[in-house]
């Protein structure tokens, strides 16, 4: 039996005829890069299925191993048709085990929606960070008349229970002004990405190898304006 | 072909599809279903292999099998229930062996996101008598399909792959390393009848076979690279595999790891030796205890699912709990309690504005006058006054308020079985079926020849959206498109009725309450099997969408009919309602409009009368 004491890929293990040796090797030099990445951030961005939640965190994994961090990243959609809560957990570090944030572990909260926030705000870690866009989509019960929305104040009690950095946003109404409700997405990843240790250029390239040409600028703008927000509010904080 | 190495951020199930095709896999087959879906979603994108959409995961695997046995690699890949579909012919598959790799991925579904139960599909492995592999990760499932099928032709047996949902929807990198080979670019059958006829003059033979492979398979674990140990602390030794792996390196950093990559056959003498050199040997493995239970009869002492919850998916902080509760790991590592966010108004999944499902379930709700169950259901039982066995899909949904429309959901195609039964039990309510288009050309058609045969009385509705929505709308046979987007014939759904004897047959326009209301009444009434396919296509194919509806204010009095469609479009503010037009499919429903009775409800913009 042999031994050793490596990560658990299969790179550095026996050799046999099923195993393809040497490319593994190569796959260990590759990963090593990564072991030297310096920070980590556990990330929950959650909203409504249709706004776009998914593919902002699948640009915010992809761009987060552009710049050589280690990545996981996992989504929570259970049966969501357009209309039902989704939350995606993104976490990175020089090694990344578990893709689920362990429950009251995460370092930034990225909501689409208030309510959205509210419901996911006590897994925020003390002292970690909010950033909520102030828009309310009102579930069906609620529209029914069954149960009641919460209101501003309790939303903000709740997140501040845990932390004195939220940072609410008008992601909706702003997307709206650049002609496109759907950048929404975008604009959020803009107002987020001011705290990821990741630089703005590494940013913008990933943004556009995701999107289309038609619809590029747009989404860039969109992002531009979400990180001038954030970095406008912090600012004028200090 | 280049070799170069790219870094990508995959999820297991477009690992695994990558994995296979640089394996050199040649016929994929699939039905859909979550977790599994998009393995044949991304396999079908190479336009050098073959993919299909089979009408079930029974017909999927019959049809790997066949391709298996001409040399060529074969993949076939479903959602844990659909093992059991295929079980019949996967048991056939580990008898007769193959001649090209055959794998066989099954995504099994701790915690139940999109399914009707928690089963855990290792034990397959075990009744099947076939290697099984476990990825813990994206990197994994892209390098376990080119052993798999390696395996799968060295040991002349299907091989196993089984993921779950954590990790088929996780995205994690990988290292993509190889191109394509195609070991056998020329398939070809070669008759050998004491392999491939399983009559009993045959199949004994070939069961000692099956013995003699479990035996080579047995030691081939022991040496398998897919096994690993990492050696950390003595004190406490962990085998683990799956996505369990990574929670438990996240709760135990330092140590000892036992990593199972292939968990059928086990590496018993392996795992002696490892328990032999560290001081408590636990397995951490979420659902069942299969790896505890096999360990165990190894005469090995080991604890695990005496702590570890045996339902739902785990996580880190599950399985630190658990393991502090059991004294595994100090108390003082157990985390702040995290309040609960109580009392927020939940928001299960819905039917979207413009479902072609929604009209037909109101009408199933009046005429049934369903809001009463609800009503009276602290007064003891309820019986329905129009019983409705339900399937599964989107209209799955129905059972949720403020539709209620369901009583019952098992499995692929059950609802019309049971109902029958429900009937021949002598039950004095009326009984409507109500099923899929997708569903019911996967395992609905058996049950209506059942139905027919047996002179039934029941009605079966149809549900024909056009697509397999509730996976991601994936083609099948009544589309006439194929998985790789070719056009292919259509099946004749109203025709295949007929032909199966049924003389009531309709066909009504989904947003057309009216008629849905007269056809439903009609067909109750028939003396036999009547059939009512209920068509309109899925809203989210729809891209036309003109002139959301509007609620005229002045003439609403506040009735609240339009609130029990549970369209998300039709919202209530301060006790108004009011039509949210972004999400109004306006034209091509116009269902809230059909049903107001003040006629408060019209087209954005038109004239008022």
């Amino acid at each position: 039996m042999s031994q050793s004491k490596g990560d658990g890929s299969w790179f550095d293990r026996r050799s046999t005829e099923l195993t393809p040796r040497s490319h593994h090797e190569r796959i260990s030099a590759q990963r090593a890069m990564a072991m030297n990445k310096v920070g980590k951030m556990d990330l929950l961005v959650t909203g409504v299925g249709g706004q776009g939640v998914v593919l902002a965190s699948d640009i915010i994994g992809e761009t987060a191993l552009a710049a050589g961090f280690d990545v996981k990243k996992t989504d929570t959609l259970g049966m969501a048709q357009r209309g039902g809560s989704v939350v995606s957990h993104v976490r990175l570090a020089a090694r990344v085990w578990s893709p689920l944030i362990p429950d009251g572990g995460v370092d930034l909260l990225l909501a689409f929606e208030k309510l959205e926030a509210a419901r996911w705000g006590h897994h925020l870690k003390r002292g970690g960070i909010a950033i909520v866009n102030s828009y309310a989509q009102p579930p069906l019960s609620v529209s029914l008349g069954q149960e009641s929305y919460p209101t501003d104040d309790e939303i903000i009690t709740s997140l501040k229970r845990k932390t004195g950095q939220v940072y609410f946003v008008d992601g909706t109404g702003r997307a709206r002004e650049l002609g496109n409700p759907r950048t929404l997405n975008l604009y959020m990843l803009g107002c987020f990405s001011v705290f990821a240790p990741i630089d703005a250029g590494v940013w913008k390239e990933s943004i556009s190898r995701r999107m289309p040409q038609n619809i590029r600028e747009i989404n860039l703008t969109a992002f531009e304006a979400g990180r001038k927000e954030i970095e406008g509010v912090r600012i004028g904080k200090s | 072909m280049n070799t170069k190495i790219s870094m990508q951020l995959l999820s297991g199930n477009e690992a695994m599809a990558l994995g296979a095709y640089h394996a050199g896999v040649q016929v994929a087959a699939a039905y859909p279903g979550t977790p599994s879906t998009e393995i044949l979603e991304n396999l079908s994108r190479f336009k050098d292999i073959y993919a299909e959409w089979s009408t079930n995961e029974k017909v999927a695997m019959e049809v790997a099998l066949g391709a298996a046995y001409t040399g060529a690699r074969a993949m076939v890949s479903m959602k844990h229930v659909g093992l059991n579909v295929a079980s019949d012919p996967f048991m056939a598959a580990s008898i007769t062996g193959v001649v090209g790799g055959l794998v066989v991925v099954t995504a099994d579904d701790p915690q139940i996101h999109s399914s009707q139960n928690e089963q855990d599909n290792r034990h397959y492995a075990r009744l099947a008598k076939v290697p099984m592999l476990e990825p813990t990760d994206s990197q994994d499932a892209y390098d376990i399909m080119g052993f798999a099928f390696d395996i799968s032709e060295q040991f002349d047996t299907p091989v196993l792959v089984r993921t779950t949902t954590r990790i088929s929807h996780s995205k994690s990198a990988v290292e993509v390393s190889r191109h394509r080979v195609v070991k056998n670019p020329q398939p070809a059958f070669y008759c050998n009848v004491p392999k491939y006829v399983m009559l009993p003059v045959n199949a004994l033979p070939r069961h000692a076979l099956v013995e003699k492979r479990m035996l080579r398979l047995a030691e081939y674990t022991e040496i398998s690279p897919l096994n690993q140990i990492m050696w950390g602390k003595r004190e406490t030794g962990i085998v683990t595999s799956g996505v369990a792996y990574q929670y438990a390196r996240e709760v135990f950093p330092e140590a000892s790891f036992l990593k199972l990559g292939m968990t059928w056959p086990l590496p018993e003498k392996m795992i002696k030796e490892f328990a032999g050199q560290v001081d408590r040997l636990i397995v951490i493995e979420e659902l069942d205890p299969f790896l505890q239970d096999n360990i165990k009869s190894m005469g090995i002492e080991v604890t695990g699912k005496e702590y570890i919850p045996l339902v739902g998916e785990l996580n880190a902080r599950i399985v630190a709990e658990s393991c502090a509760a059991a004294g595994l790991l100090p108390e003082s590592e157990k985390e702040e309690a995290i309040p609960s966010a109580g009392g927020l108004p939940r928001r299960p999944p819905l039917l979207c504005p413009g479902c072609p499902h929604t009209g037909i379930y109101f009408v199933l709700n009046s005429i049934g006058q369903r809001s009463r169950l609800v009503e009276h259901k602290n007064n003891g039982p309820q019986e329905p006054k129009l019983i409705i066995t339900g399937d599964i899909g989107c209209y799955t949904l129905g059972a949720y308020p403020p539709l209620n429309v369901l009583d019952t959901t098992a499995c692929m195609g059950a609802g019309i079985g049971q109902a029958l039964g429900m009937e021949k039990a002598g039950v004095k309510s009326r009984i409507v079926a109500v099923i899929g288009d997708s569903t019911f050309l996967h395992s609905g058609i058996t049950g209506l020849v059942n139905a027919v045969y047996n002179s039934g009385h029941i009605t079966i509705l149809i549900l024909d959206n056009r697509t397999t929505a509730m996976t991601g709308h994936q083609e099948h046979p009544g589309t006439g498109v194929s998985a790789q987007g070719e056009q292919t014939f259509a099946v004749d759904i109203e025709a295949l009725v007929r032909g199966i004897g049924v003389k009531d047959v309709k066909v009504i326009n989904a947003f057309d309450i009216k008629a849905l209301r007269a056809g439903v009444r009609d067909s109750l009434e028939r003396p036999e099997v009547s059939v009512i396919i209920v068509r309109g296509s899925c809203a989210m194919l729809v891209r036309k969408r003109a002139h959301p509806r509007t609620v005229d204010i002045e003439k609403c009095d506040r009735c609240g009919v339009c609130l029990r469609l549970g369209c998300p479009a039709i919202q209530t503010e301060n006790g108004r309602v009011f039509i949210e037009p972004t999400l109004c499919a306006g034209d091509i429903c116009t269902v809230c409009e059909q049903l107001c009775p003040e006629k408060a409800i019209h087209a954005e913009g038109s004239v008022k009368s």
